[in-house]
């Protein structure tokens, strides 16, 4: 993969294939995690964190372990597996090395162990048969994503405290037209061909 | 279908597993960190609602605070005594009784009694309502209600009754959450077994309370007069309360020409 290569999958992972706008993964944080734009953005750097790790990880173990023993089927059980380790692994590393970091991340790092996202990039990643850097970079694009999707979305609920829908809409529903109206926005990407 | 079908792809799974497994038992040694044992027997001690009523972002953060020494045994005002006696008894300190506050909004100026300088039509929140002359009453103290306190209350014990917030006492908890909501600050904190209290804030001189509202405190001093515990005093035309030294008679309420101390 040339450099050029590496910087189209990430422009497409970010906007065109957004995984919460097109590829519609990740709903329950983006969705749970958005009343504020400072804690979007922390949940947003914990999976920014642990995509492009995981990445690296699950890629090393579907290409050395289950790949050479004809396995790929496993692959969805394999990565659960490692993504739930690392992370409880991580989690470990920073509350001993790095208290700071581990303060602003700590209660969303647990939440991010089952994260459909966090599967999905290192599922597509494999099946989309990208090389070590590949999957890195589409872990981390994919991940920057998501970020720009649950931080933009904070700023339109702040604006819809302060609204006053009809009552059938109060609350969770009207949530939910907003969310579709901002995928509608990012569907503008949908025509971008990347060659 | 042989059997190494079956065996191979198990036996990487659990060599998998083990792996991660022996790997995160051996990391939780290393990476161990030391917690203070008294900070869990706190967090159990209190209430866990995580309403943030004593400064802290939760439970969590004030048992924390507790054990640093940052906040007193009793900085949990939902807990209330028991609470406290319970986190002096961990911490190995003593603490007096501690006294159970309720919240009260003061004001009495109903949409029927209080005027109104213009109509509100914006965002239903008094925070907002402020920012427009300072709100739609007549009178610079009342409250507006838009319900800002209701919002901030966890326990649903403030509701907005004919344009003035009404606390129910019985679900009050004095956390104080909306003493700190409230713009207009006529929110107080009165210890819980009082059942009187001024229902007035304004300050203004009696004349003008006139032309504001037909219930607001005029400043006339009868109830300093009648008090015999000496524990009303009138500042600023408005009459205030010394809980300390009321013995709850009830002769102030009985007095009030305009059945503002209730």
């Amino acid at each position: 993969m040339s450099f050029t290569d590496i910087l189209l999958l990430m422009f497409g992972a970010i906007l065109v294939e957004n995984f919460i706008f097109a590829k519609f993964y990740g709903c329950c944080p983006f969705l749970g995690v958005s009343e504020k734009p400072g804690t979007a953005l922390g949940m947003g750097m914990a999976v920014t964190f642990v995509m492009t790790l995981s990445g690296a990880v699950t890629w090393t173990v579907y290409r050395f372990l289950l790949a050479p023993f004809g396995l790929e089927f496993l692959k969805t059980v394999a990565f659960i597996l490692v993504i739930a380790a690392l992370v409880q692994f991580i989690e470990m590393f920073l509350r001993k090395f790095v208290p700071a970091l581990y303060a602003s991340l700590g209660i969303y790092l647990p939440l991010i162990t089952t994260n459909c996202a966090v599967l999905s990039a290192a599922l597509l990643a494999v099946q989309n048969e990208y090389n070590f850097i590949g999957a890195v970079s589409f872990g981390f694009a994919s991940a920057l994503g998501f970020t720009l999707a649950i931080v933009v979305f904070a700023g339109v609920r702040g604006k819809m405290e302060f609204a006053d829908p009809p009552k059938a809409f109060k609350g969770f529903p009207i949530i939910l037209i907003a969310a579709g109206l901002v995928a509608m926005a990012f569907a503008g990407f949908a025509g971008v061909r990347l060659a | 279908m042989t059997a190494s079908m079956i065996l191979i792809p198990a036996a990487i799974l659990a060599g998998l597993g083990a792996f991660f497994g022996i790997l995160l038992a051996i990391a939780s040694r290393v990476f161990a960190v030391k917690v203070d044992e008294r900070i869990p027997e706190i967090r159990e001690a209190l209430p866990g609602a995580n309403c943030g009523g004593c400064g802290y972002s939760g439970c969590d953060a004030l048992a924390a605070a507790i054990v640093e020494g940052k906040a007193t045994c009793g900085a949990c005002t939902v807990g209330g005594d028991e609470c406290a006696q319970r986190i002096a008894a961990v911490m190995g300190v003593t603490v007096g009784k501690q006294k159970r506050m309720r919240a009260q909004v003061m004001c009495s100026g109903t949409h029927d009694v209080a005027a109104r300088k213009y109509a509100y039509a914006g965002v239903p929140d008094c925070i907002s309502a402020m920012r427009i002359a300072g709100g739609d009453k007549l009178c610079a103290f009342g409250c507006l209600g838009l319900g800002s306190c209701v919002s901030a209350c966890q326990f649903e014990a403030i509701h907005v009754e004919n344009g003035v917030a009404a606390v129910d006492p019985r679900k009050c908890t004095g956390c104080s959450a909306c003493v700190n909501t409230c713009p207009k600050k006529l929110i107080r904190l009165i210890p819980y077994d009082t059942p009187h209290f001024v229902a007035c804030v304004s300050k203004e001189k009696g004349a003008a309370v006139n032309k504001q509202c037909k219930v607001g405190c005029i400043g006339c001093g009868i109830c300093q007069k009648v008090c015999e515990a000496g524990a009303i005093t009138v500042n600023s035309f408005l009459a205030e309360i010394d809980y300390d030294k009321c013995t709850n008679c009830g002769k102030c309420a009985e007095k009030c020409p305009r059945h503002v101390i209730r």
